[in-house]
């Protein structure tokens, strides 16, 4: 590089010494983290909780070094050298510094919560301990600069969550921590072999110097490439038919670790399917893009149908972060179709939405899932049908976890709605690509997301009314106290993110901006002057305005019916009971039968089963008693998974055959084989 | 202008409702109460006292004024008289339906807050109706914005397209179909129930009384003169100024108050001669209006207009 000013010289030398700072912060920052790995072993016990402070103080250093690479040019990191022609690599760039931030944000809150809620706890020192290492592996796996590195922290991220699901060391936690142990492995066996398909043709482990042979890996390679990477990134962030092992790994892990899995650790498969798909590949075939608005949508309103479904708190966000994840794949596939047919500023727009979306999905599951961690450290149970009232007894809880619920519900004017209504406009400008499949895939796409949108309203409804409305179901909701300040804290902070992201989105997208950029090479056409207009003017909206008019208008709403029916009496009195007295919980409308419309609706999706079981004094006239019980079908669960484990398990027990124990028979293979290979080999 | 349009929609909504039921009341035999009961009914119940349900929680308080400032937000980006918009408002037919779906959102939750069985049934159902209206509504809308190259419900209006396309037809026979379901009107809920077992809306809003009833009410008239302006808006959009100021304002304004009359007059119509069906029949009724919009759509991609 030829120096010939001054000037340059002293930029190039303040480039370097802000990469050394930005560096040295990322190493401060994992030492921060690790250094409460250890203490989270060696602290006194009673003080443990306390050792989540030191991956706050972590979570700030990344927060900074990865809003810094959003804006500074790109950089080749730290190596750590393993042995003469390999080593640990870490590069960085806009679309990890991204990354690194939505990590840093869900991280930072939810350590305070995690001081607040394993006060006390037994072996809180080795929940700790796989904490702090889950979060380090994530940073790892969005800094990683070469294959292996990925890969090492890719499955130290999996070991330690599965030392987390199976903290609470119970019959249910051991069978999901197996589950998912195998499904990631499953995951994880696409992603080495599309690294070793990568490798092989471009010559080289490192991403940068794949990304620049990118082009000579014949077509058929690339398909199969970008194949496994959907499957094996798609296992991780759960979409349609991979996603099994989600609602049974949630629901156990201890409910600190949860935000942190279904926030951030199924976005690090996005990152993924991003680095691989969209950064090293480039461009692709029309069909990817529409398979991935398939799979997507696919995802989307199935995830949600099976959400609505439970009455399980955690299994119900749980099934609703494969919704999200599917919500997020639409934008990352109308992104596709616009780069295959060239489209630029579209695809920056689509990716735009799609990476917005995976932050505002990290911001309200965490603080969902934190609401829902609340309720369940108080109350004792995560089934809601015994839960009612609770916005009594925690009204703080409830009052954030209903502004979580608005959320995402994408109701304006919080954060959801916005990522929502920008993946609505991607798909729409859809109808301006050339191809007539695009044109069809692209409305329905967005009636899809319609359909999730009433879906999703429906299941929230269900959930935030069944638990925190109405009278209390049993005595856990009654004996619920508010949780902890520290835990209150963390989910105020995530709440008001949740609104200025909503009502602000020029902040959130300043984020997202960067990083589109460095994947389409195209920068985000977004006017964000007074209000958002699409790229080539299709659509408007103005959030703040919206908000400011929402808050006007209700303010002026009651001071006209002060100024209109004056000083009026309020009588409490008791519910309406049609005169029968003594109204009481169990007539209560229940959260099963609330989506018994549904059930019946879409009963060919649903299959539900019912069984009643009818006992009588004198048939048919005098009933002892009834006996009803209901549930849906689990169809993946049922007619994939279950035929395939049968057959897995059959030929293995055919193949134990083999292995009869007898040294005569094994000595009678080698004999065998050893002729076989006289005969063949020569 | 554009900053009465807002007033317009706030003050002669429950003028609206009142022709529905005159005309209804008519096409029955009866004489009916007259076109401005609605406001009588507003007045009466804000003098009111209000009895609460002791099992309530801020919830049910909150409801009403929510419900009342997302519809009327609403009616700031829908054209009225003129296409201009006011206070820099911008919104599209996407904003449309969410705003609604903030207040619905609300409405169920208050429906579930007083513990009662109605209450429940009733937040049910509406989002199960939701559920069958939305993509419909969206799918007809889309069709519609494409043409225009815009989702703006100003700007769809302003192109002037309307109707210029068979898509077009089946596009507003689908939204009529989910203007029906969204309004509460037979065959899909009866406005006039308060027998338990068939209300929807009504449900809801069993337990609110006094001033908040009159918020609710309001807010249902808002929205429902909000969705016939959007219809006319995008498929009749004959007569709509396109500038600012109240000069030239005559012909938008007997425009507009022809196409209401027309609109509430057809909603009475329908409301007399059908019955309500069966809630589990709404399916393929709302299904159907989904293969309309569908239909709609490849029409429209096929024919390239």
């Amino acid at each position: 590089m030829a120096l010939d000013q001054p000037v340059d010289l002293l930029r190039a030398f303040f480039a370097f010494f802000e990469n050394m700072v930005v560096l040295n912060t990322f190493i401060a920052g994992s030492a921060c983290i690790l250094f409460g790995a250890i203490a989270s072993l060696t602290l006194l016990s009673k003080a443990r909780n306390y050792s989540y402070l030191f991956s706050s103080v972590g979570s700030l250093l990344f927060l900074a070094a990865g809003g810094y690479l959003l804006y500074a040019p790109a950089f080749a990191g730290a190596a750590i050298p393993v042995t003469s022609n390999f080593s640990f690599g870490f590069s960085f760039d806009a679309l990890a510094g991204f990354f690194v931030v939505l990590i840093s944000i869900v991280s930072l809150f939810l350590s305070f919560y995690s001081v607040g809620l394993t006060r006390g706890i037994r072996h809180g020192g080795y929940l700790s301990f796989f904490y702090h290492l889950l979060l380090l592996s994530m940073y790892g796996v969005v800094l990683s600069s070469n294959i292996v590195t990925f890969l090492v922290c890719w499955e130290t991220m999996a070991v330690a969550s599965y030392f987390l699901i199976v903290f609470d060391r119970n019959a249910e936690a051991a069978k999901a921590g197996l589950f998912t142990v195998v499904m990631t492995h499953i995951g994880t066996v696409f992603i080495i072999a599309l690294f070793l398909v990568l490798a092989r043709f471009t010559g080289s482990m490192e991403f940068s110097a794949m990304r620049s042979a990118a082009a000579s890996i014949p077509s058929g390679a690339r398909n199969l490439i970008f194949i496994f990477a959907l499957i094996g990134f798609g296992t991780k962030a759960g979409i349609i038919p991979l996603h099994t092992w989600i609602p049974r790994a949630y629901p156990v892990a201890p409910s600190n670790v949860t935000p942190l899995m279904s926030g951030v650790m199924i976005k690090t498969a996005v990152y993924g399917f991003l680095r691989i798909c969209l950064d090293v590949l480039g461009p692709g075939p029309e069909w990817w893009g529409i398979l991935v608005i398939a799979v997507g949508a696919a995802s989307a309103v199935l995830g949600i149908l099976y959400a609505v479904m439970e009455s399980d708190l955690k299994v119900f966000l749980a099934y609703s972060s494969v919704e999200n994840v599917g919500i997020i794949l639409m934008g990352i596939g109308a992104s596709m179709t616009f780069r295959n047919s060239a489209m630029h500023p579209l695809a920056s727009f689509a990716l735009a939405a799609a990476l917005f979306h995976a932050l505002n999905h990290a911001l309200f599951k965490s603080l969902l899932f934190q609401g829902a961690g609340s309720v369940v450290h108080a109350a004792g149970t995560r089934n809601m049908e015994q839960l009612g009232g609770l916005l009594k007894n925690m009204p703080w809880t409830g009052a954030l976890f209903l502004a979580g619920t608005l959320a995402i519900t994408a109701l304006p004017p919080l954060n959801g709605f916005v990522s929502e209504w920008l993946t609505y406009q991607a798909l729409l400008l859809g109808f301006k690509s050339s191809s007539v499949v695009v044109k069809i895939v692209s409305p329905l796409g967005g009636a899809a997301l319609a359909l999730t949108g009433a879906i999703v309203a429906a299941g929230f409804v269900k959930t935030f009314a069944t638990t925190f409305l109405g009278m209390p179901r049993s005595e856990h909701a009654i004996d619920a106290r508010e949780s902890s300040p520290w835990m209150i804290a963390s989910m105020s902070l995530l709440a008001f993110l949740c609104l200025i992201f909503g009502v602000f989105p020029g902040i959130p997208l300043m984020l997202v901006s960067p990083a589109v950029f460095s994947i389409t090479g195209s920068s985000l056409d977004l006017d964000l002057h007074g209000s958002m207009v699409t790229p080539q003017a299709t659509a408007s909206l103005s959030t703040t305005a919206l908000a400011l008019s929402l808050v006007l208008i209700a303010l002026a709403a009651i001071l006209f019916v002060r100024l209109a029916g004056g000083r009026r009496r309020t009588v409490i009195a008791d519910s309406w009971d049609c005169g029968i007295p003594a109204l009481n919980s169990h007539m209560q409308y229940t959260a099963a039968a609330f989506t018994k419309p549904l059930r019946i609706i879409y009963k060919r999706i649903y299959l539900p089963n019912r069984e009643l079981k009818v006992s009588y004094i004198v048939k048919p006239f005098f009933v002892r008693s009834i006996t009803y019980g209901g549930e849906i079908t689990p169809f993946f669960e049922r007619y994939v998974y279950e035929p395939v484990m049968r057959g897995m398990h059959t030929a293995a027990t055919k193949i134990k055959l083999l292995q009869s124990g007898s040294l005569q028979l094994y000595l009678g293979y080698i004999l065998i084989t050893l002729i076989a290979l006289l005969i063949f080999g020569t | 202008m554009e900053y009465l349009q807002l007033f317009i929609i706030i003050l002669f909504s429950p003028l609206v409702n009142g022709v529905i039921k005159k005309v209804k009341a008519n096409m029955q035999g009866r004489t009916g109460p007259g076109v401005l009961q609605p406001y009588y009914d507003l007045l009466r119940l804000l003098r009111k006292d209000m009895v609460i349900s002791r099992v309530t929680s801020w919830i049910f308080s909150v409801t009403p004024y929510v419900v009342f400032a997302s519809v009327t937000a609403a009616a700031l980006f829908v054209p009225v008289l003129t296409t201009r918009t006011a206070f820099g408002v911008k919104g599209d037919v996407i904003a449309l339906i969410y705003v609604f779906a903030l207040g619905r959102f609300f409405l169920a939750l208050a429906g579930l807050d007083a513990g009662t069985a109605f209450g429940g049934e009733g937040s049910s159902r509406e989002m199960t109706v939701a559920i069958l209206v939305e993509p419909m509504m969206m799918l007809a809308l889309f069709t519609a914005a494409i043409t225009a190259g815009s989702t703006n419900i100003a700007s769809i209006s302003g192109a002037h397209r309307a109707l210029s396309s068979p898509s077009h037809l089946l596009a507003l026979s689908a939204l009529v179909i989910a203007i029906i379901a969204e309004t509460g009107r037979v065959p899909v809920d009866n406005p006039d129930t308060h027998l338990e077992l068939t209300m929807i809306h009504e449900g809801m809003i069993l337990e609110y009384s006094g001033r908040y009833l009159a918020l609710m009410e309001w807010a249902h008239y808002i929205k429902q003169m909000i969705l016939f302006t959007v219809v006319v808006d995008i498929f009749v959009p004959v007569g709509i100024a396109q500038t600012a100021g109240f000069s030239g304002m005559t012909v938008p304004a007997v425009s507009y108050a022809v196409k209401m009359t027309v609109l509430a007059v057809l909603m009475a119509a329908v409301e007399s001669t059908r019955a309500k069906v069966r809630f589990f029949q709404l399916p393929s009724i709302l299904g159907g209006a989904f293969v309309l919009a569908f239909l709609a759509l490849v029409t429209h991609i096929m024919m390239g207009k």
